[in-house]
């Protein structure tokens, strides 16, 4: 059974330094006294805070719930009583604070009952809920929400494929974590399978790792396929070992789904297992310290340990260390503060001395030698990308296929003249996003303005029009009162009708009741009204004559 | 030779008219040039410029009776786009115009009397409140254009800088280690 390999353009060939870690088991973490959980630990929306400060709370309890649909559930890492919701360090290369759930641990670490899912009588988008209910992230380093991974939604989902290929120097988690736990990484595979329902499923490990492609290989079924790949950096790059293992590209600015393939990485097919079948949530994962310390391998880490507290559990760093690492050497960046915990994101952290990293050399102008573009595993002209981020000339950068760049450092580790390219990447990246921000902002700020504008038009329209009614109607019932009051309001009619009731009911009332003192009269009296009536009479023809 | 004249003047109006056809026919609608330096406007309405809006202040650079660098919220860099639309020199933003960090306004609850003078002043709509009810900000529509500032009779919104946190932050521009060499 072997497999047709391909390999991708460009990739370098750094020092694995993988030795210095992946010698010794998978050690576990003493309980601390202090858990700091950021909410923000997965792309998309960060968790929304369920608990209160006071609040006491048992190990996978829920601390914050998925808010949004690109979002997912953080839990507590121990049993305790939250003392703080506040912004605390957290491991970002800005070293900015970010609002996190502090515990302090009673040191019983009890637990929430866990429930075990009948994962394969349950129908996969029930099953999705409850991944992302248990928190589950991309452990390789993206920390995707993993339930929208997981459904295939329009697209069939022909092939899956496992990343074991572990390619960054130094980190050696997912490597200890095949050789050790095999078996229950493949059962969170089956799951996936079930959640997708692809045919094929590919496990790509990189051959530097012969331990762990025997455990995997011990472990799978003879439908899932283990891969021995070549060590070539970036290999464990999403599209990369794609590209290696089927020969099919992801499409610029698409997904590897977009081809009807799926990439997962190992670490959190583990974690699925214990999500699903153990009904523990994401609340651990495996963490590689390595470098400048006296007892370098990997820890199974709670997350929201405080990194320092795991450079204290290997033993404390030596002397002449020099700053920390977050992540590899090629894709990671320096720590600014060591209370940063350890999150779904954090793989590794490497201790530096100035001998395994000297200083960053100094930078010399592009001599145009064009190696970046050999070494570029996705296929992109850095140089070019270099000139114009550098220039600040951001839509010609873009117009380079910038976002295409996976930012993996190849460029500028084989650079002649030490520029460190990717930091420009970066650098331009970020504005170009600000940008878009800001374009909004203004499209939907000047959408708002035209509105406002046009409303205030619109009401001084009405009101003049009232106005004007109103006016023309006084004027109209002065010159002719019945037509003009007709014509302007059409109640008039009915309100006219209403009065003209009024006044014959006036009138038949009136006429039914008779003056009591004009009939019957005697004649003496009779003889009096005629002789006013004649007189007045008289006066009235007189007036009229004379008139 | 007559008809070879003939020939070729019919063939010129044939053609001629083919094109002159499809220019009717099939016109494309180029933006007009308001439009162009409208959008590059950053469209806070807050009529530093002179002008009573982005849209007023865009067309009279369109007409060609205002200067380009009236607009502080813009910044350096709106000149300089500006400039390149119109092609013409970028220059320093117009004296005492200086672009301030972004901000947004902010009410404070306890002063505020509900009178809705800021409301009639905010130029996108982006204070919610009624008469003796008090008002509220809603921070993610304001431009930070101060217009609510002069009209608030208590004197209670106060511009607060937008801080930078994990997610609006941006990657610094590699320093020139280049510069300490030379």
């Amino acid at each position: 059974m072997s497999r047709t390999l391909f390999t991708f353009n460009g990739g370098v060939h750094p020092d694995g330094h993988k030795t210095e870690s992946n010698g010794t088991p998978i050690r576990a973490m003493p309980l601390l006294s202090r858990y700091v959980v950021p909410m923000r630990q997965h792309i998309g929306a960060p968790a929304r805070p369920v608990v209160a400060v006071g609040d006491a709370v048992l190990r996978g309890q829920t601390l914050g719930a998925a808010e949004g649909y690109v979002s997912t559930a953080v839990h507590a890492p121990t049993s305790g009583r939250v003392i703080a919701i506040e912004p605390c360090a957290a491991p970002h290369p800005s070293g900015l604070f970010d609002l996190a759930v502090v515990i302090e641990a009673d040191g019983l670490d009890q637990s929430i009952a866990f429930e075990p899912l009948d994962w394969r009588a349950l129908d996969p988008s029930a099953l999705r809920n409850r991944i992302r209910e248990m928190g589950l992230a991309g452990l390789g380093g993206a920390v995707f929400p993993s339930y929208i991974k997981l459904n295939p939604g329009a697209q069939k989902i022909h092939t899956l494929i496992l990343n074991g290929a572990e390619c960054e120097p130094w980190i050696t988690c997912d490597d200890r974590l095949m050789r050790e736990r095999a078996p229950e990484l493949v059962r969170g595979i089956e799951i996936m399978r079930h959640a997708l329902g692809s045919a094929t499923i590919l496990i790509g490990i990189e051959d530097n790792k012969p331990e762990a492609l025997a455990a995997m290989r011990a472990a799978a079924p003879s439908d899932m396929e283990v891969v021995a790949i070549p060590t070539l950096y970036p290999g464990g790059g999403g599209k990369q070992l794609t590209y290696t293992l089927t020969g099919v590209e992801t499409p610029t600015g698409g997904r590897s789904t977009d081809v009807g393939i799926q990439v997962f990485n190992v670490g959190t097919a583990y974690s699925l297992y214990r999500a699903v079948e153990l009904g523990e949530p994401l609340i651990s994962r495996i963490v590689t310290i390595t470098g400048h310390v006296s007892n370098p391998g990997n820890f199974e880490v709670r997350v929201g340990t405080p990194l320092s507290d795991l450079v204290t559990a290997a033993g404390g760093m030596l002397p002449g260390a020099s700053g920390e690492i977050v992540g590899g050497p090629m894709m990671g960046f320096d720590l600014m503060d060591s209370a940063a915990p350890v999150t779904k994101a954090v793989n590794c952290l490497i201790i530096k001395n100035s001998k395994l990293f000297p200083g960053k050399p100094i930078e010399l102008p592009c001599i145009r030698c064009g190696a970046c573009a050999k070494a570029c595993p996705a296929d992109l002209q850095p140089f070019e990308m270099y000139w114009y981020s550098r220039a600040k000339n951001f839509g010609r950068a873009q117009s380079y296929n910038l976002f295409d760049c996976i930012e993996c450092g190849c460029c500028a580790y084989v650079c002649p003249s030490h520029i460190p390219l990717v930091d420009y990447f970066r650098f331009a990246k970020s504005e170009i996003w600000e940008r878009e921000r800001e374009k909004s902002g203004a499209d939907q700020a000047r959408i708002r303005h035209d509105f406002k504008t046009f409303r205030l038009e619109r009401e001084k329209r009405e009101k003049a029009e009232k106005f004007a009614k109103a006016a023309e109607k006084t004027k109209a019932a002065a010159s002719n009162p019945s037509e003009a009051s007709a014509a302007v309001d059409p109640d008039a009619e009915k309100k006219k009708a209403i009065l003209q009731a009024a006044l014959e009911r006036a009138q038949k009332a009136k006429e039914s009741v008779a003056p009591r003192n004009t009939e019957d009269l005697p004649p003496r009296v009779q003889r009096e009204i005629d002789e006013i009536e004649a007189r007045r009479a008289a006066v009235e023809t007189k007036t009229e004559s004379t008139e | 030779m007559f008809s070879a004249i003939l020939v070729m003047a019919a063939i010129g109006l044939v053609l001629g008219g083919i094109l002159g056809w499809a220019s009717i026919k099939y016109r494309v609608e180029d933006d007009p040039l308001v439009e162009k330096v409208d959008a590059i406007l950053p469209q806070t309405q807050c009529g530093q410029c002179g002008f009573p809006g982005c849209k007023p202040y865009a067309e009279a650079i369109a007409k060609g009776e205002a200067d380009i660098n009236l607009c502080p919220p813009g910044g350096d860099d709106g000149v300089k786009r500006l400039a390149e639309l119109l092609g013409v020199e970028a220059k320093p933003l117009g004296e005492g115009m200086e672009p301030k960090p972004k901000s947004v306004a902010v009410i404070d609850e306890n002063t505020c009397i509900g009178c809705t003078l800021c409301i009639q002043a905010c130029p996108v709509d982006a204070i919610v409140g009624a008469a003796k009810q008090m008002h509220v900000i809603v921070a993610s529509q304001c431009t930070g254009c101060e217009l609510c500032l002069p009209p608030c009779p208590v004197d209670c919104i106060s511009m607060q800088v937008i801080k930078e946190d994990v997610v609006n932050w941006k990657w610094r521009y590699p320093i020139h280690m280049m510069k300490r060499v030379a």
